[in-house]
């Protein structure tokens, strides 16, 4: 096995370099991901070596980006869009959602979509508005659209050149706060030997609980079991990795087995992906649970300033607390 | 310089008595008043004449934003503020554009809009609990003509656009004291569709406002080439009002043309589009590193056109000031600096609970609930020293 220790930013980037020495179909799109190498750095380099035409500054613009990546893609190209921060996606939501992912449905299969958009996802850095938000559920609830995210650095790389190689359109969401962690990458392996990018995976076995988390949070989820550990509880931590389709299998079975269940994300939990999982492993699992699958996630407020972000995001003791009340039942 | 449908009435044109006897001439690509070397010129078709104290007030103001937006990058490099975006080398451009608004008009402004904001006779510090991280910017638009910063990029021209149709209906326009709107963005926002969504619409209706674009050369690292190659001015012509270019480092020049499109818009003339050409001489945001795509010498040919410096060459050259006049400004300025500093480090942090607060107008069963939520565990910490 050869390895390579990168940051979590760093392995999306080397993931893209690597997509795009294998096709020379695959473009970059985006603002400032050019000289600039991305706001987040991530596409630093690539530009130059692969040319202004295989990574492209484009105008500020995110409708334009989509709408012509869209074309490219009709036209035998392979776009990686990259918005530049959460937020910024919405200009660009009609094209996703309704040009993006139906066409190959309306097309009764003959225009494929093969697109990725990067979207630097959730809150933690102490930015201005519309810098932290988690707007996946509005992706995932549209059909026609794969929803992925990644949340360690060989998870960057390998699910990025996935995403790249499949046939559909990929909404690709990266942990932002997370992107200077480092993490061991396994290179050596192939885009089949690696964790397939449609699967959840359970990252730590346990017995007492389950706890589901993805992206930022799965860390969270972490230091969750291992402070639970020390107080005698066992608790299995899931990375949902894909979040539409979701991946129920491994959920259920942990499940069956913990008999409880917490789901932990960023985003606000009306109408959330926490709901839906929470529902399925009810009509499910039913006869398994001893407790309500419970939700610990960012409040149905818009995202606050700054400094009342700790107090909405997702910690610790939040899902310790959260993990108590389903052995309270 | 003017381009669009020339049949509209666009800006009234001045007699032409002072440019007979000016004799230097400004830069012919846009419209100048004082050329870079602080000399005064004229220009056919906009013009204004000041009074000694009005020049003296232009250049205050200039001194006084610099100087405020050097304390609002140095708050950050020292841990007050999360970010900061600095306006240095577009005092003259938002100076100019700001000191031609009437007290009735309304400014739709992005996040970079200081200097406007200061000549609204506003408290500096609003905005600095947005880039402090201690609230989202709000503060009563409604009340002091300016609206909050904008950070999606080109959404408010539509804004200003439908505020401005709201004008025309509710009656004011059609004289002096008729309502103006100017809607500020920058070059890369020139790209999006909601500000090109808002020149139809403005032209459609015949909105009162005034597009003011603030051509610095850059959308973070993207020179403007990534944005148009034609003169962003130019693009008006197409939508079908009079778009203009004005050198955004003269402040005399910015003055004049806003006025003149604002007193257009208000007579109930219509939209125009001033591209102010200028230069963001600092970074973007205090999180951009300028060096990995722009040369110093770019830099330093634009430092050569600074906005103060020229206007202060003016005021020597005519003198209107000498030597202790500006050092009275420059220490008036620094005493607005000291007084900001010191009010923005104590801007107290929120309270905890205040993430539920005015989510909605009227209560939310949803939102109460959470709040519940959020005491019982937030009271959980007390005396744990969390
Ligand atoms: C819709 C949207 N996309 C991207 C961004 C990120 N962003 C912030 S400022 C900026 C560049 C803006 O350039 P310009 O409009 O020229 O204004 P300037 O900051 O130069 O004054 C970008 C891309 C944003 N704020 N909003």
């Amino acid at each position: 096995m050869m390895t390579d220790t990168l940051r979590i930013g760093q392995a999306v980037g080397a993931g893209l370099r690597r997509a795009m020495e294998d096709d020379p179909k695959v473009l970059l799109m985006g603002e400032d991901v050019g000289k600039l190498g991305g706001v987040f750095r991530v596409t630093d380099g690539l530009q130059k070596d692969f040319g202004e035409d295989r990574v492209i500054d484009t105008p500020l613009a995110e409708s334009g980006i989509l709408g012509t990546a869209i074309g490219l893609a009709i036209r035998g190209w392979r776009p990686v869009c990259e918005i530049q921060f959460n937020g910024f996606v919405y200009p660009a939501f009609d094209q996703i959602v309704c040009q993006l992912a139906k066409m190959h449905y309306r097309s009764q299969g003959t225009v494929p979509l093969p697109i990725v958009v990067r979207i630097p996802c959730g809150g933690g850095i102490g930015a201005v508005e519309h810098h932290s938000e988690s707007p996946e559920a509005y992706f995932a609830h549209t059909a026609g659209l794969k929803v992925v995210s990644c949340s360690d650095s060989n998870d960057a790389y390998w699910m990025i050149q996935q995403a790249i190689a499949s046939q559909d359109p990929v909404i690709f969401f990266e942990p932002l706060r997370r992107y200077q962690e480092k993490g061991e990458v396994d290179t050596s392996g192939s885009l089949d030997t690696a964790h397939p990018l449609l699967a959840s995976k359970v990252e730590r076995e346990g017995t007492d609980a389950t706890v589901v988390a993805w992206g930022s949070m799965t860390k969270v989820a972490h230091d969750a079991a291992t402070a639970a550990a020390e107080d005698g509880r066992s608790l299995e931590v899931i990375n949902l990795r894909t979040l539409s389709p979701l991946d129920m299998g491994p959920v259920y079975e942990s499940v069956k087995k913990t008999g409880r269940m917490v789901v932990v994300h960023e985003a606000p939990s009306n109408v959330g992906i926490g709901a839906e999982i929470a529902a399925r492993v009810t009509q499910d699992c039913f006869y398994s649970l001893e407790s309500p699958v419970l939700r610990v996630t960012g409040y149905d407020t818009p995202y606050p300033a700054a400094r009342l972000e700790e107090d909405y995001l997702p910690d610790l003791d939040r899902v310790l607390d959260a993990v108590d009340r389903t052995f309270g039942y | 310089m003017v381009n669009g449908d020339q049949n509209r009435a666009g800006p009234k044109k001045k007699a032409s008595t002072r440019r007979k006897k000016a004799a230097p001439t400004g830069d012919s690509e846009m419209v100048q008043l004082l050329t870079a070397d602080g000399e005064r010129v004229s220009h056919p078709e906009y013009d204004v004449s000041l009074t000694d104290q009005q020049y003296r007030d232009l250049y205050r103001d200039m001194v006084i934003v610099r100087r405020l937006d050097t304390e609002g990058t140095a708050l950050q490099r020292q841990g007050q503020l999360g970010i900061w975006a600095s306006l240095q080398g577009q005092e003259a451009a938002q100076i100019g554009s700001g000191r031609a608004l009437a007290k009735q008009d309304m400014v739709f402004p992005t996040y970079r809009e200081h200097g406007v904001l200061w000549t609204r006779d506003i408290d500096p510090i609003m905005p600095f609990g947005l880039f402090r991280g201690v609230d989202l910017g709000g503060w009563d638009s409604r009340k002091y003509k300016f609206q909050m910063y904008t950070i999606v990029i080109g959404a408010q021209a539509l804004h200003a656009t439908g505020y401005a149709m709201g004008v025309t209906k509710d009656g004011k326009v059609g004289g002096d004291d008729g309502e103006a709107v100017i809607a500020y963005f920058g070059d890369g926002a020139s790209s999006q569709g909601d500000v090109n969504e808002s020149f139809v619409w403005a032209n459609v209706y015949n909105a009162p406002v005034v597009f003011f674009c603030q051509n610095n050369q850059y959308a973070i690292s993207e020179p403007v080439i990534r944005q148009s190659r034609t003169p962003l001015y130019k693009r008006a012509s197409g939508f079908g009002f009079p778009g203009v270019r004005v050198d955004g480092n003269d402040v005399l020049a910015s003055y004049a043309v806003t006025k003149h499109a604002l007193d257009n818009a208000r007579h109930g003339n219509g939209p125009m589009f001033i591209e102010a050409y200028t230069y963001r001489m600092g970074a973007h945001t205090t999180t951009d590193d300028p060096t990995r795509y722009r040369e110093s010498g770019e830099v330093e040919a634009w430092r050569s056109k600074d906005p103060i410096a020229r206007m202060r060459t003016f005021l020597e050259r005519s003198t209107i000031g000498d030597a202790d006049y500006f050092q009275s400004i420059d220490d008036e300025a620094d005493q607005h600096a000291l007084d900001l500093r010191e009010r923005v480090i104590a801007l107290p942090d929120p309270v905890p609970g205040a993430i539920f607060e005015n989510v909605f107008s009227e209560a939310s069963p949803l939102v109460e609930a959470e709040r519940a939520e959020f005491t019982e565990y937030h009271a959980s910490f007390e005396g744990s020293g969390h």
